[in-house]
C-alpha cells in the first residue's frame, strides 16, 4: 500500500471512529461536528475536482453550497406549511424525503454549474477567478432579495427530512449519512482522475494547447468536470442546511467560497483526501482554538500563509509526499 | 483524403494577418503535397510562427483561406483539425509537463483512438493503449526514458517527445516547427533520416533554421521574408536563386556542395 | 422628483466612484506592475480608516487623523510586501488569492486586538461640515464634494506620477517588460515597494475619508474591495484611466439603481418588497454591467497590452 493510501485510510477510519466513540460516550456535540467535517469536506472533494485537478480556480463555488442548501430549506418550507413551490403548469410542492432533496440539490447545482461554466470557462486566470466570484454574487443578491424564503435573514428547517428504513433524526444515523455519501463521493472522484476523462482534464490543467493539439478540445472537457463538481459541493450545501436547520444567504458568500478553497489547500490541493484533512483541520481548529481565544482566524490566517509559502503539498503532502502522477 | 483536383494535403491561399501596421502574413500561398517534405526557411522575424499558427489553429487569418485535406478548414479550432489529419510539433515544447514521457505519448494514443469520454476504466492499465504508445516511442528512440519525468529530459529529447505525440495521432500531415533544435549532431543525423523514412506515410511542413537538415530533406522549399513567400521551389532552384541569397542566404550558400 | 434630486444623487454616485478610484488605481497599478492579485487591498483600506478615526480622535484633527491613517496604511502595505508579498511575485494567481486572503484574516484579528470589537466613530471636520446649494434649490453636503475633490486631485496626480516623472517611467516599462528593466539596472525591489505603499496610501485615504461618512469597524474593506475588482475588470487591468473611467460607471450605476429601482418596482409590487428587490437588483446591476462590458471587451475598457 503506497504511503498515500496509508494516510487516506487513517483519515478515514479516524472520521469514522471519533463520532463513534462520541456517540458511544452521550457527547452529540461531536458527532454533530464529526458530521460538519464530513459535509465540508464533500463540499471540498467537488470543489478540488474543479480547482486541483481540473485547474479551475473557482472563488464562486458557494453558489453551489447556498444552493444547495436553499432547496433543502425551501423543501423543507413548502412541506411545513403545505404550500405548492410552484403551481403552474403544474403543481410542485414542498418534499420531506431526503433523496429528493438531494436529486433536486444535484440537478438544481448541475444547471447553475452549465450556465456559470458557459459563461467564464472560455477565461482563465484572474478573469475566470473573478467572474465565478461575480456569479455567485449575484446568486447571493438574489437570495438577500427574496423575502419569502428569509431574505438576508435566511430559513429555518423546522423538521429534518427522512430516509427509508433510519430515523434521520439521530445525530449518529445522520453523521453515517454523509459519512457514506462523503466515501462515494471519493470513490468516484478517484476513478475519474485515473479514467481517460481524468487524463484529459489534467491535461487540459497542465497545457490546455497541447490537449487540443492532440485533437481533445478543453472546452467541454472542463465543463463537464466543472457541473460535477457543483454537484458534489451542492449535495453538501442541502446536508450542511440540514445540519444546522437553518440557510441562510451567507452559505452563498465569497468569504464562504474562500473558506473552502482554504481547506482544500490546507489539506492538500488535488490529493484524493486532501479536502478530508483539511475540513477536519479547519473544523477543529474554530472548535477547539475558537473555545480558547476568540483571535482562531489569526491562527488560521497564520497556518494558511505558511502553508502557501513553505508547505504547498497541504498536510497530505507533509505527510505522505508528492503526488505521483505515474 | 487528399484534394482529388490538385492531390494536396495542405493549400494556403492568399493567407493574411496583420498587427496593427505590422504585416505578420503578407499574402502566402503555399501547397505541400502527399509523400513530401515542405521546408519553410526565412530569417528571424519573417513571421514563420505566425503562419504555423495560422496552420494549425491558434491563430486566425484576416484574409485568405487554410485547405487541410480537401477541407476548408479557415474557421476551425486546433481540436478539430488535429482530429482531421493534423499532426504539430512546437517550437518551444508543449507538454503534459506533470506526466512521465510515456503519459505523455499515452494521451495522444488516447486521443486518437478513443478520446475523452471514458469515465470508467483506469487509463494507465489500460494495455492495448500503453504498447502503442511504446511502440510509437520506440520508433524515435526514446523507449529508455518512458518512465521519466518530462521535466528530466534534454532540449532535443523533448523535441522527440514531440514528434512522438505527433506521429500517435497517425496524421496525413505534419507541421514540424524547428525539431532539429537542441539536438546534438548525432540527433539531427538520425531525426533527419527519421523523417527522411517517415515522407511517404504522411507529408510535411517543415520550419527548420538548419540549413544542412532542410537541403537534405526537403522536397520543396518556400522562402519567407517579412511575410511575403520571396520565392518557392526545389531545393536546386532556391540555392540558384539571386533574389533569395540577396534576402536570406548569404554566406550559407557560399561553398556548399 | 425633481432635478434638485437626480443631480444630488449623480453627485453621490461620483463621489462613490471617486473613492473606488482610489482602491482601484492601487489595486491596477500593482496588478500591471506586479501580476499579483491583492485580495489583501480592503484590508489596507480598513487600516487607514481605523487609524484615521482614532487619530482623529486622540488629536482632535481630522487632518492629522487622514495623514495619520494614510502614512500607517502605507507603512502597512510596505511592511507586507517586505515580509509577504514579494515572495508571491513569482507564484501562480492561486497561490497570490490564498496568501492575501491569509493577510485579510491576519489583518481584521489584529484591528480588533489593537482597537477593540467595537466600531469606532469619525467626526466631520468642522470646516467642511456645510451643504453647498445646488442648482435647482437643495444643498449637497460640503463634504462629499470634497472627497470628490480629493479623488480627482489624486487622479489627477497619478496621471502626472506616472506621465512625467521618473519613477512613472519605471511604472510603464515594468507593466510592459518586467524582465527587461532589471536587465537596465532599475532597482525591481525597491520600485515594486515604492508601488505597493503607493496603492496601499491611497486606499487608506478613501478608508478615512468613507470613516466619517459611516463607522469605522472590521469587514469594511471587503464589500469595497468586491467592487474595486469589480471596477479593474471593466476598466481594464493595468490601466490608471480604465481605473477612473471604470470606477465613476460603477459608483453612478450603483448608486442611481439603488435609488430608482425600488422605485421603479415600487410602481407595481408593494413598497417593502420593492425596495429589497430593488435594492438587490442595483447590487446585481454591477455583475452585469461587467457581464456586458466583458462580453464587448473581453480585457476591459482600456487593456494595457501585457
Amino acid at each position: 500500500m503506497s504511503r498515500e493510501a496509508l494516510v487516506n485510510a487513517l483519515l478515514a477510519l479516524a472520521l469514522l471512529g471519533a463520532p463513534l466513540i462520541a456517540a458511544a460516550q452521550d457527547e452529540p456535540f461531536y458527532v454533530a461536528l464529526a458530521s460538519r467535517v464530513a459535509i465540508l469536506a464533500l463540499a471540498g472533494v467537488g470543489l478540488n475536482f474543479a480547482l486541483g485537478t481540473g485547474g479551475m480556480v473557482s472563488f464562486g463555488h458557494a453558489a453551489f453550497f447556498g444552493l444547495g442548501g436553499y432547496v433543502a430549506g425551501v423543501a423543507a418550507l413548502h412541506a411545513f406549511e403545505g404550500s405548492p413551490f410552484f403551481a403552474w403548469p403544474f403543481e410542485i410542492g414542498g418534499s420531506e424525503s431526503m433523496v429528493v432533496i438531494w436529486l433536486v440539490a444535484l440537478a438544481v447545482s448541475a444547471l447553475a454549474a452549465l450556465a456559470i461554466g458557459a459563461g467564464s470557462l472560455r477565461t482563465s486566470g484572474v478573469y475566470f477567478i473573478m467572474i465565478t466570484l461575480a456569479f455567485a454574487q449575484m446568486i447571493y443578491y438574489l437570495a438577500v432579495s427574496l423575502p419569502a424564503y428569509g431574505g438576508e435573514d435566511g430559513l429555518s428547517i423546522y423538521i429534518r427530512s427522512t430516509l427509508p428504513l433510519v430515523d434521520s433524526d439521530d445525530p449518529l444515523t445522520f453523521f453515517l449519512v454523509c459519512y457514506a455519501l462523503l466515501l462515494l463521493a471519493l470513490f468516484l472522484v478517484h476513478r475519474l482522475v485515473d479514467s481517460r476523462f481524468g487524463a484529459a482534464l489534467q491535461c487540459a490543467r497542465m497545457n490546455p494547447l497541447r490537449l487540443a493539439t492532440l485533437g481533445i478540445a478543453p472546452f467541454p472537457v472542463k465543463l463537464a468536470a466543472f457541473t460535477f463538481s457543483a454537484m458534489l459541493t451542492g449535495l453538501a450545501g442541502a446536508l450542511y442546511a440540514e445540519l444546522n436547520g437553518f440557510v441562510s444567504p451567507a452559505m452563498l458568500s465569497w468569504h464562504r467560497s474562500g473558506e473552502i478553497i482554504v481547506f482544500v489547500i490546507l489539506g492538500g490541493v488535488g490529493r484524493l483526501f486532501g479536502p478530508v484533512a483539511g475540513a477536519a483541520l479547519f473544523i477543529l481548529l474554530e472548535a477547539f482554538v475558537g473555545g480558547w481565544t476568540d483571535r482562531w482566524q489569526l491562527v488560521l490566517g497564520g497556518i494558511l500563509l505558511a502553508v502557501v509559502l513553505f508547505a504547498r503539498g497541504g498536510v497530505i503532502g507533509l505527510l505522505a509526499g508528492k503526488a505521483r502522477h505515474d | 483524403m487528399t484534394d482529388a483536383a490538385t492531390g494536396a494535403l495542405l493549400e494556403l491561399k492568399g493567407l493574411t494577418k496583420a498587427f496593427g501596421a505590422l504585416k505578420a502574413t503578407d499574402g502566402v500561398d503555399l501547397t505541400v503535397r502527399h509523400g513530401e517534405i515542405h521546408a519553410l526557411i526565412g530569417p528571424n522575424g519573417a513571421g514563420k510562427s505566425t503562419l504555423i499558427a495560422q496552420v494549425a489553429g491558434g491563430l486566425a487569418p484576416d484574409t485568405g483561406r487554410v485547405v487541410l485535406l480537401g477541407e476548408d478548414v479557415t474557421g476551425w479550432s486546433v481540436a478539430r483539425r488535429a482530429r482531421l489529419g493534423l499532426g504539430r510539433s512546437f517550437q518551444v515544447s508543449s507538454l503534459a509537463w506533470e506526466f512521465s514521457v510515456l503519459r505523455n505519448v499515452m494521451l495522444a494514443v488516447q486521443a486518437r483512438s478513443a478520446g475523452a469520454w471514458g469515465f470508467w476504466a483506469p487509463v494507465r492499465k489500460d494495455e492495448a493503449l500503453r504498447a502503442e504508445a511504446l511502440g510509437v516511442l520506440d520508433r524515435v528512440g526514446l523507449t529508455l526514458r518512458a518512465d521519466d519525468p518530462v521535466a528530466a529530459l534534454s532540449h532535443g529529447e523533448r523535441r522527440l517527445l514531440e514528434v512522438a505525440m505527433a506521429l500517435a495521432l497517425r496524421p496525413r500531415l505534419l507541421l514540424l516547427d524547428e525539431p532539429m533544435a537542441g539536438l546534438g549532431p548525432e540527433g539531427t543525423k538520425e531525426l533527419t533520416a527519421f523523417l527522411a523514412r517517415l515522407k511517404t506515410e504522411c507529408g510535411m511542413l517543415l520550419v527548420e533554421h538548419d540549413m544542412d537538415a532542410v537541403f537534405a530533406l526537403a522536397d520543396r522549399i518556400s522562402v519567407l521574408v517579412y511575410g511575403k513567400v520571396i520565392a518557392s521551389g526545389t531545393v536546386a532552384e532556391i540555392r540558384a536563386s539571386a533574389a533569395v541569397r540577396e534576402a536570406y542566404l548569404g554566406d550559407h550558400l557560399h561553398g556548399s556542395a | 422628483m425633481s432635478a434638485a434630486f437626480l443631480i444630488e444623487q449623480l453627485l453621490n454616485g461620483v463621489q462613490l466612484g471617486v473613492m473606488l478610484f482610489l482602491m482601484a488605481a492601487g489595486l491596477t497599478l500593482v496588478f500591471g506592475v506586479m501580476g499579483l492579485i491583492n485580495l489583501a487591498h480592503g484590508s489596507l483600506y480598513m487600516t487607514g480608516a481605523f487609524f484615521c478615526a482614532w487619530i482623529a480622535g486622540e488629536t482632535g484633527s481630522f487632518w492629522l487623523g487622514l495623514a495619520g491613517g494614510l502614512v500607517a496604511a502605507a507603512a502597512a502595505g510596505a511592511l507586507i510586501e517586505i515580509l509577504v508579498i514579494r515572495r508571491l511575485y513569482d507564484r501562480d494567481h492561486l497561490d497570490q488569492v490564498l496568501a492575501t486572503f491569509a493577510l485579510i484574516l491576519i489583518f481584521s484579528e489584529l484591528m480588533r486586538l489593537i482597537f477593540g470589537d467595537r466600531p469606532l466613530y469619525l467626526d466631520i471636520p468642522g470646516l467642511l461640515s456645510g451643504a453647498v446649494p445646488l442648482p435647482g434649490g437643495g444643498g449637497y453636503p460640503a463634504y462629499r464634494l470634497a472627497i470628490i475633490g480629493v479623488g480627482l486631485a489624486a487622479a489627477v496626480g497619478l496621471y502626472l506620477l506616472i506621465a512625467r516623472t521618473r519613477l512613472g517611467m519605471r511604472i510603464r516599462a515594468g507593466e510592459s517588460d518586467r524582465e527587461m528593466i532589471g536587465a537596465l539596472g532599475v532597482d525591481i525591489r525597491t520600485l515594486y515597494t515604492a508601488v505597493f505603499a503607493l496603492g496601499a496610501g491611497l486606499a487608506g485615504l478613501a478608508g478615512g475619508l468613507v470613516g466619517a461618512l459611516q463607522s469605522v469597524q472590521v469587514g469594511m474593506g471587503e464589500p469595497v474591495l468586491i467592487l474595486a475588482f469589480v471596477v479593474i475588470i471593466i476598466g481594464g487591468i493595468g490601466s490608471v484611466k480604465g481605473a477612473l473611467v471604470g470606477a465613476v460607471l460603477v459608483g453612478v450605476t450603483d448608486t442611481l439603481g439603488r435609488v430608482f429601482l425600488p422605485q421603479f418596482f415600487g410602481l407595481f409590487l408593494p413598497a417593502s418588497e420593492a425596495t429589497s428587490v430593488g435594492a438587490s437588483l442595483a447590487a446585481m446591476a454591477i455583475y452585469l454591467l461587467m457581464a456586458g462590458v466583458l462580453a464587448f471587451r473581453p480585457r476591459g475598457l482600456f487593456p494595457v497590452d501585457v
